[in-house]
């Protein structure tokens, strides 16, 4: 599998995809009951 | 003025000047080299060019840090240990902070040997090009979800629920 970073594009996708990671980790584990 | 309205200023500026040099390293100087090295003229930026940008960016990277530390003050710790209310910008300060690691310990003693300030193989040389290409482009892709929530501020307050 090639790395998604050798690539521009991959790179700005990889970093859309860990916000998303995480924004869905702060907000179930440590905001959840905040 | 209050310190952290320096601090905030200071941080905004160091940190424009780092990651403006980040992407201009990633979106600019990766590729142009590549063209550079094909028709010969890879040397004026190795000579001139790469230095002067990496003296920038690797001492703008501690100002950014130092200027956050001082920001964020009484309320480090918190923001480290991800206590619930300074949570958001506590993982900002975690990228940010794994970014910095890799400016010092990865890309830039990699960037010395490949500009030829410290004395490598050509075998080192080719290793040192990949591990500062991905150090770097990890550096990249680190700065989209670090700026989502150093960013944060009033504007994402609704998206994390308080």
């Amino acid at each position: 599998m090639k790395n998604p970073l050798d690539s521009i594009s991959g790179t700005i996708v990889s970093g859309l995809i860990l916000t998303v990671i995480l924004y869905v980790f702060l907000k179930n584990f440590i905001l959840a009951g905040v | 003025m209050e310190i952290a309205a320096i601090a905030r200023w200071a941080h905004f500026l160091a940190g424009i000047t780092w990651i403006g040099l980040l992407y201009y390293f990633n979106l600019v100087q990766v590729p142009a080299l590549k063209d550079a090295a094909a028709d010969g003229t890879a040397a004026g930026i190795t000579k001139h060019v790469a230095p002067r940008a990496l003296l920038w960016f690797r001492w703008s990277a501690v100002a950014t840090w130092l200027a956050g530390a001082a920001l964020l003050g009484p309320n480090l710790a918190a923001a480290f240990t991800l206590q619930p209310e300074m949570a958001p910008i506590g993982i900002g300060a975690w990228l940010g902070t794994i970014m910095l690691f890799n400016v010092w310990v990865l890309i830039w003693p990699n960037q010395q040997k490949i500009l030829g300030m410290k004395p490598a193989t050509d075998e080192e040389k080719a290793k040192a090009r990949r591990v500062a290409l991905l150090a770097s482009r990890t550096n990249m892709m680190l700065s989209i979800p670090m700026l989502f929530f150093m960013a944060g501020g009033l504007s994402h307050r609704a998206a994390f629920g308080f």
